[in-house]
């Protein structure tokens, strides 16, 4: 059966045209024509510039005629057109009245915000022609795929280790062995890596198409150029970074994507992407014409009341994220990726500003928030807010959440931080982050599930870089070292940056190993930073955005020189994985609810049971009882955990188990490599079974079965 | 033994400007109920929409019972087929001959 509805109606310089199909707003295969549709409330009129791949100047520009716009909407279907050798944009008449917030000018050629494939920056580092009217090039893509059964593995969010991850960082050096360096390609071949580490969740820093030459510059200490490498600043919503691909140069990104997606997937690790919404790559009033400023100031921007732009972002402009066409916007966008891509969940980068309203006050219940909670298609995607944002909203334990969205926790961050280098003040802190954060997210119903534990991201410094410096490094990145966070909570060792001191370099991987120790045993979602399991340095620089060389990049050769921590992660990956009872959905109840002798969790001092014994708030001990694992529908170990962050050794008396059961100890950070950690299972006994030693700054974990 | 099939061969490029016309080519050699060779020994460039019609072409066969080979498929195609997710679909054989006499 054919459609009747197929056939041009009119024709314009020799193309054959007719109204197009409002929806979906983007460009659409259909039969043998392209439907072409965009929005804006206040243009007056819309052209169709049509380029042939790469071309400078466009071999068409065809108008939208009267009755091809219904309601806000340009629509128009153009016949016989070689689809993948065409890049198209637009152009928008309308006022130029910033006052007023608009800012409409003809003569620039504007990119779709809907393009699902975007040319103009394919190779990475390859200087675009500065001089093109066209710089970002929407291009059509055909979405099919074929996924065979692969779906979303919706894996439980409490039993996920997230792996944060730049794309181009993870493989670019020539270390990594890879054949397509700094590709998903290239991740592709390091699964077999990322399955041994044991991690299950691969979250992906921004991968939408960005500009890597914006605000590039000269490094005042090397002379190389600087890029923007993590790519905070988006230029499209729906398309991948063509340069991230190996095939980009083809245009084939989208399906090199997918690929590496359903591979990922058939090896049981899911994908999450953290999103840019905030705001784009067109910077304020001084900023390039790419799309949304050209296409409907008005609506994608947050506006002063004299039309200037909002800047809660700090980089310029603020999408307007409560506008409900932004709204509808950014609800396709997330719905495409995991539609189309098989997405498994997203971070949402400063997602405070995604609960501003129009005039950027904050609101109680942001509808672009209960939207993305209440998403049909959305509705088993794991959803993170980093909850602030640079205006100074700082909403972690209070995001407005519907039970559904969990947070960064900046403060596990911090507390871990402090306790690590030995501050005496933040133990009672530090046993709310371990549980899980009751203090922060036991109300509203979110638990333990909301709360994603992490020491390290990529703001800020590498684990290795968080015990080797004191101070931030950021020379390299042109500001005299006044860009990054200056307030750490590191500590060097002994000895700021490398050293060959056998000593303080003991003690630097023993750090490392408290830390990964804390972060597998907290309660909560644990997120690791690509490359700390290896040791990976950047050299104290904590903002490496811009940094495109052995800086940023992962040494693999690091492996084998700090083989010790990367068999440390590997193994507190797999205990975790092996203990229910350290993966609570909700949190614990500090009692013993189902009459088993012994609390679901307890605390303990350098006495059993006397949690208030000890030295200087620098030690503790807690005890998990396995028989609450899963609510006590699962039997797991009892699992104690004995923290001695004093620079002296310490004993602690261990409680004692039900009859029958046995100390074992799983690890000891204090012990020389091999001895500091075995595989799940294998824990040797202890002969002693009523009191250890702990070294100084070291944790044992002991298992009781 | 010798397979009995029909060898269709592809121009110097397959892309969206001659998908149209290798589908209909290919689809109308499957409803003669014979097995096909695909020969891709003259083209260096697949691109999205003609990866589209080398897998639309596997499943088509499947369909009726089938069977579908690459003849003489480049290396940088088969590199792209690879990272792209669709080389594991297909039986890959350097010249017509040896696709004949492999069975």
């Amino acid at each position: 059966m054919q459609r009747i509805d197929i056939f041009p109606t009119h024709e314009y310089k020799g193309f054959k045209l007719r109204a197009g199909r409002p929806y979906p707003f983007g460009a659409t295969v259909i039969g043998n024509a392209v439907n072409f549709s965009i929005y804006s409330r206040y243009a007056t009129g819309c052209t169709l510039v049509l380029f042939r791949n790469h071309a400078k100047e466009p071999f068409v520009e065809i108008p939208f005629r009267k009755e091809f716009k219904l309601g806000n909407v340009y629509s128009m279907m153009v016949f016989d057109l070689d689809f993948e050798d065409i890049e198209y944009g637009y152009r928008m008449d309308g006022p130029y009245d910033p006052a007023q917030g608009h800012r409409f000018d003809k003569t620039k050629i504007l990119l779709d915000p809907y393009a699902k494939l975007i040319a103009g920056r394919d190779v990475w580092g390859t200087p675009p022609d500065w001089n093109s009217i066209f710089q970002y090039r929407s291009r059509i893509v055909y979405d099919d795929f074929d996924w065979e059964d692969d779906l979303p593995l919706e894996i439980p969010i409490e039993d996920v280790v997230i792996y944060e991850m730049h794309v181009r960082n993870f493989t670019c050096h020539e270390s990594s062995g890879v054949k397509h360096r700094g590709t998903f390609a290239g991740i592709m071949e390091k699964i077999p890596y990322l399955k041994d580490l044991g991690v299950n969740c691969i979250e992906l820093m921004p991968i939408h198409e960005f500009d890597e030459f914006e605000n590039s510059r000269l490094s005042p200490v090397t002379g190389e150029p600087l890029y923007n490498v993590w790519g905070y600043s988006n230029v499209g919503f729906f398309a991948p970074k063509a340069a991230y691909a190996a095939t980009g140069c083809f245009g084939m990104q989208v399906d090199e994507l997918k690929n590496l997606i359903k591979q990922l997937h058939a090896n049981g690790m899911e994908v999450m992407l953290d999103v840019v919404f905030n705001h784009t790559a067109e910077g304020n009033e001084n900023g390039p014409y790419i799309s949304y400023r050209g296409i409907d100031n008005k609506t994608y921007y947050m506006l002063t009341p004299d039309g200037y732009y909002f800047n809660f972002s700090g980089c310029g402009n603020t999408l307007n994220c409560n506008n409900p066409n932004v709204r509808d916007m950014i609800v396709e966008s997330l719905r495409y990726w995991v539609t189309d891509y098989h997405v498994d969940g997203f971070r949402f980068d400063l997602a405070a500003i995604l609960g501003r309203d129009q005039n950027g006050c904050p609101m109680s219940n942001p509808p672009l928030l209960e939207s993305l909670a209440h998403d049909p298609i959305l509705g088993k995607t794991k959803l993170i807010a980093e909850a602030w944002d640079a205006g100074g909203l700082y909403q972690v334990g209070s995001f407005p959440s519907w039970g559904r969205w969990a947070e960064w926790n900046g403060k596990y961050r911090d507390a871990i931080r402090r306790f690590l280098k030995g501050d005496e003040r933040v133990l009672a802190d530090v046993k709310e982050r371990i549980a899980g954060s009751p203090d922060l997210y036991a109300s509203q119903n979110r638990g333990i599930k909301a709360s994603v534990n992490f020491i390290t991201a990529h703001d800020g410094f590498t684990m290795m870089d968080l015990v080797s410096y004191n101070g931030k490094h950021n020379e390299a990145n042109g500001e005299n070292n006044r860009d990054g966070e200056d307030n750490n909570n590191s500590w060097n060792c002994g000895w700021e940056g490398e050293t060959s001191d056998p000593g303080i370099n003991f003690l630097r991987h023993k750090q490392i190993k408290n830390a990964m120790t804390l972060l597998m045993v907290s309660q909560g979602v644990p997120m690791i930073l690509s490359g700390d399991e290896m040791g990976n340095t950047q050299f104290g620089n904590n903002n490496a955005y811009c940094q495109d060389n052995e800086i940023g990049w992962l040494n693999w050769n690091n492996l084998e020189k700090n083989s010790d921590i990367h068999r440390f992660y590997k193994q507190m990956i797999a205990f975790r994985k092996a203990h229910s009872v350290l993966r609570f959905e909700y949190h614990l109840g500090y009692s013993d609810y189902l009459n088993t002798g012994y609390p679901d969790i307890s605390w303990h001092g350098v006495k059993a049971w006397d949690p208030s014994s000890g030295y200087n708030n620098l030690t503790a001990a807690f005890m998990l009882n396995g028989q609450y694992a899963k609510c006590g529908n699962a039997t797991d170990d009892f699992i104690y955990v004995a923290m001695n962050m004093h620079w002296e050794m310490h004993g602690f008396e261990l409680p004692v188990l039900p009859e029958g059961k046995h100390w074992y100890v799983f690890s000891n950070t204090d012990a020389p490599a091999p001895l500091d950690i075995c595989e799940p299972g294998s824990e040797p006994i202890i002969e002693n079974q009523h009191e250890i030693l702990v070294g100084p700054r070291s944790i044992m974990v002991l298992v009781g079965k | 033994m010798v397979k009995e099939m029909s060898v269709h061969k592809i121009g110097a490029t397959l892309d969206a400007s001659t998908s149209n016309r290798e589908q209909e080519a290919l689809v109308a050699l499957m409803d003669k109920g014979k097995d096909v060779a695909i020969d891709l020994s003259g083209c260096d460039y697949v691109s999205s929409a003609g990866l589209r019609v080398l897998l639309y072409s596997y499943k088509l066969a499947r369909s009726k019972g089938l069977q579908l080979y690459l003849i003489g498929v480049h290396e940088e195609v088969r590199e792209v087929m690879r990272m792209t997710g669709f080389e594991k679909f297909f039986a890959y054989y350097d010249t017509v001959e040896d696709c004949t006499l492999c069975s």
